[in-house]
């Protein structure tokens, strides 16, 4: 890293040395993975069941790579925090997975996916990578229908298909609005039937608090983790020759999201805090259809599929005054249908970042309905009447039924009679843990797959890609680039009481107990609270210079104060949900900070990371590929200018330094850059 | 917007596995007949945080409905009154000034944890004994070679909606797991892919089932009224059935 | 801690709940079949002492000479014998197996009612059948004070009249009647299911009718005699 250099720039982040190369193997790009997986060095079948690989995460990346290298033989160690692994959030997926089939012979291809994927990244994804996943993702499909997947089906008994997100053709397999749990529990039952078979130990309500890493410099390696078994408060050491990472987005820096209560960044931070780049931090997916906030006690925000807005029109009341009308009170001259104004082509399907921005802005102007949360209204009305009237309530019924009935369930009212209300909501986390080809991050032996990585998806994803990239990634990339680790990589005697590995149980152990002494005033949730309103109002849709050095300071302190301030009662050595939830925030408070740094430094607009100061004059988002056709991976330096007396307030977390920003250049030999419209 | 409530909680507060355990009735006030019953009791944690004691343990982790995690017994019913899970149920299924006894999971199968937290592990070892169909990553053939009829694809469908949350075990009045155990065997055992390992897994998965020391199935149907997917009982049938046959081929 | 695999301890497809739960079924059958056609026969008390008695003799003679006086008698007093023990035992098996899988109970649940009628029901009945043979056939006691010694309880019309003429006999045979139609209404549904027969919701709400009716028919067969006798409307 000589060639970092300490100046500060902007007052916030110095710049590192480039990344010269992410590893994609020379040749076209369609014979990329061919190349690689030939390349990639073998390992004798007898010699597996000695190597030894820790999975963190279950989800449908982790749990895929989990059951595929307990096939192949390894000894795998797979953890989760929850209690039993088929309840990773990628269960909570509803519309589908997409594959490169061309089942529906409408023109779909490798190609086509390909192209349409790095489009939808806004030109910000790694060519390379994205190829692979369009490449795979049709082995994916034959091997959850092999596991017993059931995805819909026409009546002559094969596969159905959907479009979804706005592409041309047919390409998302889906089952009902559970794609995501039908996929995980095929993975959870290949995983379980590994679990029996002896090849992979599963370790459940097991948090990962820190990654060992030995060795210095080039010979650093990721050779096991340090974990909380969460029963019984026990902090364990796992060793082993190689680590992957699957622990899924970070969406919950934002306090509200779609994500489930316990999604966190902790084992990708702790990760980044031992050396690992984080890749493009600030892309974050806001998603239109949500069931709004209906008060202060709101403990997640709920999505609804955005399918809703091909038949639903959405609305907000002309005048402030009506927002408190019964909505059918509400005369058509005083409706402002301002998607079908603003976007008169597109009208109610704009994407979803459009779509986003715009509910949010009229809310902003005081027009939003529904209950005052915080000092407005925070929801807009889908509207089915129109359409009720059109195709009768039966045929929407039919539709959108159990849509509906959810709708129903969580408000208590009648979306037949009543316009529903809906919001947008952080959904999904582009950014990630940087990877190359191999998806190696930059610490060797640390693998990183699924949402936690930053690979595929540049600054946006579209619909029904995550479930693809996961499994891509767990049951078919990893599986093949880890043995080329295992197979080459130098193996040294690590034990128990070697001192990286008494180091990283340190940092665990002091931290645990700082947090339960501290024994301050607030609950570790209003801090969670408080730092998901910064990054939503000033890291959120709309971004800007001012708003994000603001948040930056707020963050900054809400740190200092937690670290002060924090409430967790009871003790170590039972299960304690506000120890987990507290350490969780701690990083969640390091990462919002970096969110922060990486927003304001990228001066332009592009997918899910909308700068106000970058947007043509229609108020579109405006890329600068002259500029910012990078993967912006950025490095964690510790604080130096913490007091130097408190040096266990360093080491706990409080402290975090300018980090140092690697560029990773974007270059596109096969796809050609464009700015997109939707007029 | 709508009345806030008041309400009584008799709470079952249990220290660790080894505690002997409790019920504490705790008064709760402006509930929001719009929060869920999780958020309700994410209010009195905050408030009893505030007063220096511990926050009562319960698990969740999707709240919306999908992941399983949350379960709790409120007043007598699995996941309540409603046809829901507990994280989907909402206070305004509850009248102002009631009384609400919430319980854990009750099952020696399911052994308590802390407070209303149970483990279910027994769950994944019931899939461990056979609830899979062995199909080695890279090896699947074209995912077109086998259509399944609709018919079948739907029932499997229907049955894999299962969400492992536990309400069947906790509601049955043998504790049995039957109905849990049955979505499994009958998802599979719709499907042309399950077919060669039919024999064996409901064998291998009931036998799993009853040394957990779940109780037997006596057709009771509590389960189906409890699950919050609605997997009907004649999914236990099935089950049966397919016992049957594997017992006819000497299994 | 690490989830470990237990091996289970039976691997076959006997060792399980289920198969407790087939030779319930199968037992239940069985008696569920003998019962229809002993309260067909009991109707025949309605033609009088000459029809109901030529039956009960011709039960005896049924096979001969293939098979000795009272032959197939027999051999449904072996079967039915074996029937009662396994299904008692099949029965008190899961129940215990239900307590234990449930020690801690809950504070707010109501028992269903369906478990509590078959298991006390169930128990009433095996009591009851006890007290109907020792009534009925061996040693045969008539509990009416005024109707004793071999002429009545040699002539099983006789008996049948004596008995439903005291009062209390009657009661305790209509508890019984009551006891049966829960546990029948509930038995020849759940069998249907444990045989696998009831895979569709078609089939499971057409069990569910077969029950009732099945319980219905045999319960009201077998309750027209002793009451016709106790009304009066038949008797020596
Ligand atoms: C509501 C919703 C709907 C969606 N719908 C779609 C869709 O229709 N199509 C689509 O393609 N994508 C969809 N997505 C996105 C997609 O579901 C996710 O991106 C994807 O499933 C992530 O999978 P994963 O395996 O990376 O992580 P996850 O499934 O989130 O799994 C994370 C795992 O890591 C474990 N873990 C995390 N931290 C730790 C730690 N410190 N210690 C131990 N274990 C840890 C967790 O226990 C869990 O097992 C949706 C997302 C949401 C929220
Ligand atoms: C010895 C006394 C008896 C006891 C303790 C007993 C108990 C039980 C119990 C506990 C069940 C389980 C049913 C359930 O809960 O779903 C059952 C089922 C049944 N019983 Fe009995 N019973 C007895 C006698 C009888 C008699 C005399 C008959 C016939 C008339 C009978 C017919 C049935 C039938 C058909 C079933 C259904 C079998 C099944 O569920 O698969 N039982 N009995
Ligand atoms: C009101 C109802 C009933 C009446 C009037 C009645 C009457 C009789 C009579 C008269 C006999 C003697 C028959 C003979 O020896 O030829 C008999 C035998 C018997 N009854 Fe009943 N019965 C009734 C109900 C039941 C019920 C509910 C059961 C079982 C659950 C039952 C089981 C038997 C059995 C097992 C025998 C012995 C058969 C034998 O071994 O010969 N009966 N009953
Ligand atoms: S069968 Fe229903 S109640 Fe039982 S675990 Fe599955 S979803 Fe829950
Ligand atoms: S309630 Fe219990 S007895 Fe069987 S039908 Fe359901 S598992
Ligand atoms: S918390 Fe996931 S189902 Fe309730």
């Amino acid at each position: 890293m000589t060639e970092n250099s300490t100046k500060l720039v902007e007052g916030l982040y110095t710049v590192g040395a480039p990344i010269a190369d992410a590893k994609a193997p020379e040749g076209p790009i369609d014979k990329k993975w061919t190349t690689r997986k030939f390349e990639a060095a073998l390992v004798n079948p007898a010699n597996r069941r000695k190597m030894s690989v820790i999975i963190v995460g279950t989800g449908l990346a982790g749990g895929a790579a989990a059951a595929t290298l307990g096939e192949a033989g390894y000894h795998v160690k797979s953890f989760c925090f929850q209690d039993s692994p088929r309840r990773a959030h990628s269960i909570a997926a509803q519309g589908g997975i997409n594959a490169a089939k061309n089942y529906k012979e409408d023109g779909d291809s490798i190609q086509r996916l390909f192209y349409d994927t790095v489009k939808g990244g806004d030109y910000r994804s790694r060519e390379t990578n994205v190829y692979r996943l369009a490449e795979v993702s049709a082995n994916i499909i034959d091997q959850c229908v092999a596991q017993g997947v059931p995805f819909a089906r026409e009546y002559g008994g094969l596969l159905d298909n959907r479009s979804f997100g706005g592409v041309q053709v047919s390409r998302t397999f889906y089952a009902r609005g559970q794609t995501g749990q039908q996929l995980l529990i095929g993975a959870y039952q290949a995983l379980e039937r590994q679990v029996a078979a002896g090849t992979v130990e599963q370790f459940t309500r097991h948090e990962m608090l820190e990654l060992i890493v030995d060795g210095e410099g080039e010979d650093r390696r990721a050779r096991g983790i340090i974990v909380r078994d969460l029963v019984t408060g026990e902090i364990e050491t796992h060793l082993a020759d190689a680590v992957v990472l699957a622990s899924g987005g970070y969406g919950n820096v934002f306090f509200l999201s779609t994500n489930a209560m316990g999604s966190n960044v902790t084992a990708g931070w702790r990760a980044h805090r031992k050396g690992a780049y984080f890749g493009n931090p600030c892309y974050t997916q806001i998603h239109p259809t949500c069931i709004p906030v209906s008060g202060e006690h709101q403990s997640k925000l709920t999505l609804m599929s955005e399918s809703l807005r091909n038949d639903g029109r959405i609305w907000v009341p002309k005048r402030r005054e009506d927002a408190d009308k019964d909505p059918r009170d509400i005369p058509e001259e005083d409706r402002d249908y301002y998607l079908e104004r603003i976007y008169p082509s597109f009208g109610n399907l704009v994407p979803r970042d459009i779509a986003s921005r715009q509910a949010k802005n009229v809310c902003d102007e005081g027009r939003g309905v529904g209950p005052v949360v915080g000092d407005f209204r925070r929801g807009v009305y889908l509207d089915f009447a129109d359409a009720i009237k059109r195709l009768g309530e039966d045929a929407v019924r039919a539709k959108y039924g159990n849509l509906f009935d959810m709708y129903a369930r969580i408000t208590g009212e009648d979306p037949y009679k009543v316009p529903m209300r809906i919001y947008p909501a952080v959904h999904y986390t582009m950014g990630g843990l940087w990877v190359d080809y191999d998806l190696q991050s930059t610490i060797p032996g640390l693998f990183v797959a699924g949402e936690a990585n930053f690979s595929d998806h540049g600054a946006n994803r579209l619909g029904a890609s995550a479930l693809m990239q996961g499994l891509a990634d767990g049951y078919f990339v990893l599986p093949n680039t880890i043995r080329d680790y295992l197979a080459t990589a130098p193996k040294n005697e690590l034990t128990e009481d070697s001192p990286a590995v008494v180091e990283a149980r340190r940092l665990v152990e002091e931290r645990t107990e700082r947090l339960l002494a501290i024994n301050g005033e607030r609950s570790v949730d209003s801090f969670h609270r408080e730092l998901g309103n910064i990054m939503w109002e000033y890291c959120g849709m709309e971004r800007n210079e001012e708003g994000l050095r603001k948040a930056i300071d707020l963050i900054r302190g809400l740190r200092a104060e937690f670290w002060r301030n924090v409430r967790v009662l009871g003790a170590a050595d039972t299960l304690n949900q506000s120890l987990e939830k507290a350490g969780r925030v701690a990083d969640f408070l390091e990462l919002g900070e970096l969110m922060c740094i990486d927003a304001l430094h990228r001066r332009e607009s592009c997918g899910g990371h909308f700068r106000s100061e970058s947007q043509t004059e229609d108020g579109e988002a405006l890329r600068h590929d002259d500029e910012f056709a990078y993967v912006a991976a950025w490095e964690f330096t510790p604080d130096t200018l913490t007091d130097p007396e408190d040096v266990a307030v360093e080491q706990v977390g409080a402290g975090m330094g300018a980090p140092v920003l690697h560029k990773e250049d974007l270059v596109y030999d096969f796809i050609e850059l464009k700015q997109r419209s939707y007029k | 917007m709508s009345d806030l409530m008041n309400l009584t909680l008799k709470i079952w507060r249990q220290a660790g596995p080894a505690d002997k355990g409790g019920f504490v009735t705790y008064e709760v006030s402006d509930i929001s007949p719009d929060m869920s019953f999780l958020e309700m009791l994410d209010v009195l944690n905050e408030q009893l945080n505030a007063k220096g004691e511990e926050p009562i343990a319960f698990d969740s982790d999707c709240r919306e409905g999908i992941c399983g995690m949350c379960g709790l017994m409120i007043s007598g019913h699995a996941h309540g009154p409603e046809r829901t899970t507990t994280c989907q149920l909402h206070m305004r299924s509850f009248k102002d000034g009631q009384t609400i006894t919430v319980e854990p999971w009750r099952a020696n199968a399911f052994p308590v944890i802390k407070d209303l937290v149970v483990n279910r592990s027994a769950f994944d070892r019931i899939i461990q004994a056979g609830g899979y169909i062995s199909a080695n990553t890279g090896a699947a053939p074209d995912a077109h070679a086998t259509p399944v009829p609709k018919d079948n694809a739907d029932r499997a469908f229907m049955a894999a909606e299962c969400i492992g949350c536990g309400a069947c075990v906790a509601a049955c009045p043998n504790a049995s797991a039957m109905l849990f155990t049955a979505s499994k065997v009958v998802h599979l055992g719709e499907l042309p892919q399950g077919q060669p390992e039919r024999d064996a897994r409901v064998v291998a998965m009931v036998n799993q089932h009853d040394h957990e020391g779940f109780g037997g199935c006596t057709n009771i149907g509590e389960c189906s009224t409890a699950c919050p997917k609605g997997i009907p009982q004649d999914v236990i049938s099935q089950l049966n059935f397919d016992l049957r046959t594997a017992m006819r081929h000497s299994r | 801690m690490p989830t470990t695999t237990l091996s289970p301890r039976g691997t076959t497809a006997r060792s399980t709940t289920v198969a407790l739960k087939l030779l319930m079924a199968v037992t239940g059958l069985i008696f569920v079949g003998y019962l229809l056609l002993h309260a067909y026969g009991n109707l025949k008390a309605l033609q009088g002492e000459e029809a109901f008695n030529s039956y009960a003799e011709h039960l005896r003679t049924i096979g001969e000479p293939m098979l000795p006086y009272a032959g197939l008698l027999w051999i449904i007093r072996v079967v039915l014998i074996l029937s009662i023990i396994g299904h008692a035992y099949a029965a008190y098996t899961l129940w215990s197996r239900a307590d234990s899988a449930r020690r801690v109970k809950y504070d707010a649940v109501k028992t269903v009612a369906t478990a509590k009628w078959m298991r006390w029901g169930g128990t009433f009945l095996l009591v009851f059948i006890v007290w109907h043979l020792l009534n009925f056939t061996v040693p045969k006691i008539s509990p009416n004070p005024h109707k004793q010694g071999p002429d009545i309880l040699n002539n099983p019309y006789q008996l049948v009249v004596a008995t439903f003429q005291v009062w209390w006999m009657v009661l305790i045979y209509v508890a019984a009647m009551v006891a049966l139609f829960m546990h029948l209404k509930h038995g020849a549904y759940s069998a249907q299911q444990t045989l696998g027969w009831t895979s569709t919701p078609a089939a499971h709400a057409r069990a569910k009718l077969v029950g009732w009716v099945l319980a219905t028919v045999v319960v009201v067969g077998f309750l027209i005699p002793p009451l016709a006798i106790a009304f009066g409307l038949i008797g020596d």
